[in-house]
């Protein structure tokens, strides 16, 4: 599904030139669950925003289902996010005005979706996530753990190809975490492709697949259960 | 669809911060209050001193002894009084005689008079006239009868009065058939005449007495006016478009009567009430102008303040802007977005100023003597203005939020 070849990415620091990526090759499959590792600096969060879309490589090649996302305008980029990837977030990124129901809303809004259409889809993701009887709650009415959980049925509201993870339990307690990875590996099991960007080695050890990152550079690919 | 998605993204955050709204709102407000207030109170003047003038009578010129003096600036012209009697009874004959399009020429003398009346004392203007007055002057007979032509030439001591002279001397009886002494002359009431209410100008139009010319001049002004001299002579022309050509036939034929020479000034001045009209007209909408433009600069402050806001309301919202990028909207989403918030403030400052600003002028008008005149185009112009100051100062903060890098908006703390 994803294709990526010697993939560069060079941030011009003040008269210095950092490359945050320097050749970064990987391909993965349809339905796998991959975990992202490496320490901060290594490069894994500027993969995971070339991933999702939100930035282009500077050099390279990365192939999304065949198509050439690294050279889309931000347009096509934007239509890519919104079809292709569902982002979790650290720190979540809730809407605090809007209702739990409202934030899972928004991505079916810039889709063009009716909205009975989208409340009653956005209805039956929170249900999936266990949160139905809170839709009408909003994020500071939730618990750490229902937000990352409003925020993951939010990431598939559009039916995505790829949901993203960037350190989705670094803000929750370990018991919760535990939980928001439970939900995680059902989503795979149930077909989902899954990215996970931690530095936790117990998250990592979640997931059938390993990337490790230092220096721009994979160190490390392993696959299959965890050790 | 999608647009109105954004208009209610646009109002809910707008909703959010009710206090701040307002506040941005309130330059807006006030701007388009001002503007709506003070072209209500404009076109109010305009139509007091419309009214004021053809109050006078319409398609009216008047004629004045004595020469025109510059520096009147379009308005009235000034003239001696009592001076230059150079006007005559001949004047006013000749110009009904061989003026075309002439259809009334009325001569005139005033003076101020005392009335005594079954023990009633009323001091008043008394006019000196023909009958073809009431038809220069636009005026009409409410009870009894204007004198005729023949009581005029005869010197007859009958008299038309105005209604405030009516209540004043007889109360709510018909005064019409009642003595009353004009500077000890005794004059016969025979008619009263219609009220045409105060004048533009803030004069009582119904206090004053109309005698036959003759009797007025010898028997009540004759100490200042001897002979055959008018103060002034009223001449009505049949319409509108020969006004000018009247005027100028009028100037002409006069010139003749008193024999002066080419080149040489007239002894006698002719106002065209049109030309007059025109004149205060343009004086009051340049006067109009002039506030609604200082008015406008109040609107553009508002602006000012809706620009400050929104770029406050962008960098507090960055995290919300590239969370909506990372779901999916497009860089012209969220530009409309902001735009349209921008919009919609500066809109509903601008409703709540037309209804201020109306409110204004209906209260001025009912409390002062001001009068206020809401132009029809008040509220699509003012609503149009305040959208396009919306539309106008939210263009750079809009275009702010869509430029953001969403990965840097989306760490922002």
């Amino acid at each position: 599904m994803i294709e990526i070849q010697d993939l560069r990415k060079v941030y011009i620091m003040g008269e210095e030139e950092v490359a945050a990526l320097d050749g970064v090759n990987l391909s993965i499959a349809r339905g796998e669950s991959v975990a992202v590792i490496g320490p901060s600096g290594s490069g894994k969060s500027s993969l995971m925003n070339i991933l999702g879309g939100l930035d282009r490589p500077t050099t390279g090649a990365y192939r999304f289902e065949g198509e050439d996302v690294g050279h889309f305008d931000d347009d096509q980029l934007a239509e890519f996010r919104r079809r292709r990837i569902g982002f979790v977030f650290q720190s979540f990124q809730l809407l605090p005005r809007l209702t739990a129901l409202q934030n899972v809303e928004l991505p079916m809004i810039y889709a063009g979706l009716p909205p009975h259409e989208r409340r009653a889809r956005a209805g039956d993701l929170l249900d999936l996530v266990g949160l139905g009887p809170r839709k009408g709650h909003r994020p500071t009415q939730l618990s750490g753990g229902q937000q990352q959980r409003v925020a993951i049925a939010r990431a598939l509201a559009n039916a995505p190809d790829l949901l993203l993870a960037d350190e989705p339990t670094g803000a929750l307690d370990t018991h919760t975490g535990e939980e928001v990875m439970a939900l995680f590996k059902q989503l795979n099991r149930d077909g989902l492709t899954l990215v996970i960007v931690t530095h936790d080695p117990e998250v990592a050890a979640e997931t059938n697949r390993r990337v490790s990152f230092r220096d721009g550079h994979i160190i490390g690919d392993q696959q299959g259960a965890a050790a | 669809m999608k647009f109105f998605e954004l208009i209610r993204f646009a109002f809910g955050a707008i909703i959010a911060h009710p206090l701040r709204s307002g506040l941005t709102s309130l330059g807006v407000v006030i701007g388009v209050a001002a503007v709506v207030m003070m072209t209500s109170i404009g076109l109010g003047a305009q139509q007091k001193v419309s009214s004021a003038i053809a109050g006078l009578g319409s398609n009216l010129i008047i004629v004045s002894p004595g020469a025109a003096r510059a520096g009147g600036g379009g308005g009235f012209v000034q003239q001696g009084a009592g001076t230059g009697l150079s006007l005559k009874d001949g004047d006013a004959e000749a110009i009904g005689k061989q003026v075309d399009g002439v259809t009334a020429v009325a001569p005139i003398v005033r003076g101020q008079a005392q009335l005594t009346a079954d023990g009633a004392n009323w001091n008043t203007r008394i006019e000196g006239v023909t009958p073809a007055y009431l038809v220069a002057r636009d005026l009409t007979i409410a009870s009894g009868r204007m004198f005729d032509e023949r009581e005029a030439r005869q010197g007859r001591k009958v008299a038309v009065i105005g209604e405030t002279v009516a209540r004043e001397l007889w109360g709510e009886a018909d005064p019409v058939g009642k003595r009353v002494r004009v500077r000890s002359v005794p004059f016969e009431v025979v008619g009263v005449l219609a009220s045409k209410g105060q004048s533009g100008f803030g004069q009582d139009q119904d206090d004053v007495v109309l005698g036959p010319l003759q009797a007025v001049r010898s028997r009540i002004v004759g100490r200042r006016i001897r002979g055959d001299a008018v103060q002034s002579i009223y001449v009505k022309a049949a319409s509108d478009d020969i006004l000018d050509r009247v005027q100028e036939d009028v100037t002409n034929l006069l010139r003749e009567q008193h024999k002066i020479r080419p080149g040489d000034d007239d002894d006698f001045s002719t106002q065209n009430m049109a030309s007059i009209l025109a004149a205060s007209q343009a004086a009051v909408a340049t006067f109009t102008v002039l506030l609604a433009a200082v008015a406008a600069v109040s609107l553009l402050v508002g602006g000012v303040g809706i620009m400050n806001i929104m770029l406050v309301a962008v960098t507090e919202r960055t995290r919300e802007i590239g969370l909506r990028m990372a779901v999916g909207a497009k860089r012209s989403d969220v530009l409309i977005q902001f735009a349209l918030e921008s919009v919609a403030l500066s809109l509903i400052g601008g409703i709540i100023g037309l209804a201020i600003g109306v409110g204004g002028a209906i209260a001025i008008a009912r409390l002062g003597s001001w009068p206020a005149a809401v132009p029809p185009w008040a509220g699509p112009l003012s609503l149009g203005f305040s959208m396009l100051v919306g539309l106008v100062f939210g263009a750079y903060p809009s275009w702010r939020a869509a430029r953001l890098d969403p990965i840097e908006a989306l760490r922002r703390e």
